[in-house]
């Protein structure tokens, strides 16, 4: 969903964890998937606190 | 006055009524008999056909601030001259204009069922309010050209008075209006599809089927200096809604967006909410809706202060086969709810 998040002119942009869970991921374990969800929560708060003059396509986070 | 043909009521603002620049755009509408300023255009164009029977003329500020009181004076004066058709403007790239025009001659169609036709520039603001509502005749940036445009109103005015179907905008010069009408073509599509990519191949021109639709290019925010003092919200167009969805959003081609007060939650239950979105399986989000909207998370981020505040309420539509429309709109009220509730950031998950 990224390129077309792009395309509509988003400016900072994640990729997550998939369409049917963006921020979840049933094939970890409750620990580890709150784990991933922390990360890429945190990515987005770095994305927010990141300085940008044009639209940026962040880094996937992964575990 | 005998008039022969079609009789036309012109609206005109201020200025090209002759009356005077901003320092009278708030006058309040007059009608004059007859025509004034660029009616002389109309007329030229209508000759014997008709007759620019009266001109109204409203300042832009009036009834840019009044202006349903303006509409209906705009419609009490003209009714006495008995109109078959009411053109305005063009109002070219004057915005207030432009929404003065659109405003009138969709009361003129709504309230006295009587055909209307207007003409503005691209960029006024006019055009995207009226569009779909109204027959709005492509004008230049200034007032250039204004026989053309005359010339094209008139031609829009006759067919709506006739009740004779309007040809394609790019024929008659006018606005797409959202209008889908199937016809008959020679050629297949996979036929025209072939004619288009070779001529692309070849750098020769083409004309597109459909209109692509222009996304703006918004300037990226200021970042968030200081995350541990700033109120961060939770956006989705996952369609989180409330289990059994009390509310009834949609499930598609929303219209409007939800806000969930989340001040006492730490985290989004199955037992509480669920997904309401028909663009992908909401099983996983059904199972643990943090899946779809990290609340859970967020809440510890913010008790171990490394954002200032969790915004108390969540905002949530369902974003598969929302139109553009419907999209801005559904956007700017959530902008103004961010706005109003102090919001530093936002994080919208979208699936």
């Amino acid at each position: 969903m990224t390129p077309i998040a792009v395309m509509v002119g988003s400016n900072r942009v994640i990729p997550a964890s998939g369409i049917v869970h963006p921020v979840g991921n049933p094939d970890l374990d409750p620990e580890e998937e709150k784990r991933l969800r922390r990360i890429i929560v945190e990515k987005a708060l770095e994305a927010l606190w990141t300085e940008l003059t044009e639209q940026k396509l962040f880094p996937r986070p992964t575990i | 006055m005998v008039s022969q043909g079609l009789r036309v009521v012109h609206y005109l603002n201020q200025f090209f009524g002759g009356i005077g620049g901003e320092e009278k755009a708030s006058e309040r509408p007059q009608v004059k008999d007859g025509l004034v300023g660029l009616g002389r255009a109309i007329q030229d164009v209508l000759k014997e056909r008709g007759e620019v029977v009266a001109t109204v003329i409203c300042g832009d500020n009036y009834f840019a601030e009044r202006t349903e009181e303006a509409v209906d004076e705009v419609l009490r004066m003209l009714t006495p001259y008995q109109p078959d058709i009411v053109i305005a403007g063009p109002a070219f790239n004057a915005g207030r204009y432009g929404v003065a025009c659109g405003e009138v001659c969709k009361a003129v169609q709504d309230k006295l069922g009587i055909p209307a036709v207007t003409g503005m520039y691209e960029e006024n603001p006019g055009v995207d309010l009226y569009k779909r509502d109204v027959y709005i005749v492509k004008t230049a940036e200034s007032a250039r050209g204004t026989a053309e445009v005359a010339s094209r109103m008139v031609n829009i005015a006759l067919k709506l008075v006739a009740k004779e179907e309007i040809g394609k905008p790019a024929e008659e010069g006018y606005f797409p209006r959202g209008i889908i009408r199937n016809e008959r073509v020679d050629k297949n599509a996979a036929e025209r599809a072939v004619s288009m990519v070779l001529a692309k191949i070849k750098g020769e021109p083409f004309a597109p089927e459909l209109e692509l639709p222009k996304f703006d290019r918004v300037k990226p925010p200021t970042a968030i200096k200081d995350l541990t003092s700033a109120r961060i919200a939770l956006v989705t167009d996952g369609g989180l809604v409330p289990k059994g969805n009390p509310d009834n959003m949609e499930s598609h081609k929303s219209t409007r967006f939800a806000t969930y007060d989340i001040r006492r939650l730490g985290s989004l239950s199955s037992k509480d909410f669920e997904a309401n979105h028909i663009g992908y399986n909401t099983g996983f989000v059904d199972q643990d809706p943090n899946r779809l909207v990290p609340l859970d998370v967020m809440r510890d981020l913010e008790k171990e202060g490394v954002i200032g505040k969790l915004h108390d309420k969540v905002y949530a539509t369902a974003g598969v086969g929302t139109g553009l429309d419907s999209s801005k709109k559904i956007g700017q009220g959530i902008a103004e709810q961010l706005k109003a509730g102090r919001v530093d950031g936002v994080i919208l998950t979208s699936t």
